[in-house]
């Protein structure tokens, strides 16, 4: 009798299975129909110390595996107690019909072993549980301490194996805290991992910062800081502390983002009423001024080969999005839908431009192709702005605030993380307040 | 949670159809929103008041801002010795950069103001807000025509 209903849901899954052989995951489209996986706990070996055994990894690791591909939206992790067969077994050899029973298609076993030094082997697998097959092992070895950081990156290797797309699970984001009341908000730079663990504040809270932005090469960042109440752009070493004054303008500086190589700032620069598009080299502090319009051009942004900058810009009246070659020439307005157009931010896959649109007292997070083409709005809020897009160009992360009341209580800032195609938007859990999200790179490959 | 997906992608898909039929019409922008009143209003000396005010998205002076600003003027030239910043700020409903720049283009508009009017240009310093420093923290339209000002702050 059960050996029965082993052959026909086996026989359901082959049906359904879009390939015979394996499993794959569709990230191009919405997906309504998120792949169901079983995420087992990992195995001890026998010889790992109790320091070791309470640390509780052999949970610890898979439930933040299945943290990260849950909130992907594309995959559907099954409760662990429906699980029959026990990690070690299901490590070594996966009796597939007892996790075809409980409907999964794929399976992830894991086993943690001691190496040399006190240092971890953290070892994977995942399974094809419709085709019965191993489709990918790979080892870790790292120091206890460090599980999250290989936690990540096994989600990666996963979500990569079975998307066929770049990962973004072991990245960071860096933002603004914010605290206080909002007539005099205190605002510190922040930077925790992709999944909101481990925030760290990078400064004091004693001037105001905005806009931190990731370098796609090194550990600096930019960002704008009011330090002696003169708003400037600055670079920030996030290993030394050490900052440094970007340029020496006489005003404002504002807006910057690192060229896609890491070599140049790419920023505003306001001056006598107007805000023009200026470079400067990191090296050679070689400073070049790229718009030359008596109107507002803000907020540029790469593209990721570097030959191209979008921008915004108010000159047709209004505040719309604009691309360039690189040497300010060629410039051509893209945005032609009613209502404005913000923040600008070129996708690391080239192929898209995300923005925030403001239109009938709304705001929006949307995409467009790079010459103004195939808009689609992803996102209404009452407010929210400053899309940054995950390392693999698949999800944007932006912030999004709330009204305040008649006397000014209420309002606040969240970040929160969407899609591309306009499905599983979720809120990214903060200590504080959080705004002007920036995604770094992946940083296992660096 | 499927349903409710759905139904963003739907109205998404509607609002980019309506969006593009009626592409040809003006935007957003209001004209003349500035505010009349004196609710934050503060006063650098009697009769001599500390801030004007701007429509949505604009920093042109409304006639309001320039008897304002005359005053300022007078008021500065009297008192030799003082020195000024003028703070540009924004409402809370646009991108944080290009606020900053809109508060940096309120400023200058009130210091090019004040110079034509016989204060040296030496006196003003402009610095920009954007929409950082709300006078009123309400989210309402009231607040916000409070919140889109240019502030003349003594620094001496």
């Amino acid at each position: 009798m059960k050996y029965k209903i082993f052959t026909i849901l086996a026989l359901f899954f082959i049906l359904t299975a879009k390939s015979f052989a394996l499993v794959s995951v569709d990230i191009t489209r919405g997906n309504l129909d998120p792949l169901p996986t079983a995420i087992s706990d990992f195995y001890l070996d026998s010889k790992l110390g109790d320091n070791i055994k309470k640390l509780q990894l052999e949970s610890k690791i898979p439930e933040l595996i299945q943290n990260n591909l849950s909130r992907s939206g594309l995959f559907f992790a099954l409760e662990k107690k429906s699980f029959i067969q026990r990690p070690e077994p299901a490590h070594n050899k996966p009796r597939f019909e007892d996790w075809a029973f409980i409907k999964t298609q794929v399976l992830v076993t894991g086993k943690i072993s001691l190496e040399k030094e006190g240092r971890l082997r953290v070892e994977f697998k995942l399974w094809d549980v419709v085709s019965a097959t191993e489709l990918s092992a790979l080892a870790f070895y790292t120091t206890p301490d460090n599980w999250r950081r290989v936690s990540h990156m096994i989600s990666d290797k996963i979500y990569e194996r079975l998307t066929g797309e770049k990962g973004y699970f072991d990245s960071r984001i860096i933002f603004v805290s914010e605290t206080g009341p909002k007539v005099d908000r205190k605002k510190r730079l922040a930077i925790m991992d992709q999944d909101g663990y481990g925030v760290k504040y990078l400064t004091l809270g004693n001037e105001l910062v905005l806009t931190p932005r990731f370098s796609p090469a090194s550990q600096h960042v930019t960002y704008m800081s009011y330090f002696k109440n003169l708003p400037r752009v600055y670079l920030l070493n996030i290993e030394t502390g050490i900052q440094d004054l970007v340029g020496d303008f006489p005003g404002m500086t504002f807006a910057p983002r690192f060229s896609p190589d890491g070599k140049k700032i790419i920023m505003s620069f306001a001056q006598e009423g107007n805000s023009d598009i200026y470079t400067m080299d990191i090296k050679t502090r070689v400073v070049e001024k790229l718009t030359d319009n008596p109107s507002i051009d803000t907020s540029p942004s790469y593209s990721p080969d570097g030959s191209y900058i979008t921008f915004n810009s108010d000159r047709s009246g209004f505040q719309q999005i604009y691309t360039m070659k690189s040497d300010g020439t060629n410039v051509k307005r893209i945005s032609f839908g009613e209502g404005l157009y913000g923040t600008p931010v070129w996708s690391p896959r080239g192929d898209l431009i995300a923005f925030t649109k403001l239109y009938r007292n709304k705001f929006y997070i949307g995409v467009m192709r790079s010459d103004g083409s195939g808009e689609r709005l992803l996102t209404e809020n009452y407010y929210q702005e400053a899309p940054s897009w995950a390392p693999n160009g698949r999800v944007l992360v932006f912030y999004r605030e709330t009204p305040s009341d008649s006397s000014g209580r209420g309002g606040g800032a969240k970040l929160w993380s969407i899609d591309l195609t306009g499905y599983n938007e979720r809120l990214i859990q903060t200590p504080t307040d959080a705004s002007d999200p920036s995604w770094s790179g992946l940083l296992s490959r660096k | 949670m499927l349903s409710n997906n759905l139904s963003k992608v739907v109205l998404a898909l509607v609002m980019t159809l309506f969006l593009g039929a009626c592409a040809t019409q003006q935007a957003t922008t209001k004209g003349d929103d500035a505010y009349t009143g004196t609710e934050t209003v503060k006063f650098l000396a009697d009769g001599v008041p500390d801030r004007v005010f701007f429509s949505t998205n604009k920093s042109e002076l409304t006639s309001a801002a320039t008897t304002t600003l005359g005053k300022q003027a007078t008021y500065l030239k009297a008192n030799p010795t003082l020195n000024v910043v003028l703070e540009g700020h924004a409402d809370e409903r646009g991108t944080r950069e290009y606020n900053l720049a809109l508060g940096e283009r309120r400023a200058t508009a009130a210091k090019n103001y004040l110079i034509s009017n016989g204060v040296a240009a030496n006196r003003i310093k402009v610095i920009s807000y954007g929409k950082e420093k709300p006078a009123n923290p309400a989210s309402n339209v009231l607040a916000w025509s409070q919140n889109r000002r240019t502030v003349t702050v003594k620094t001496n």
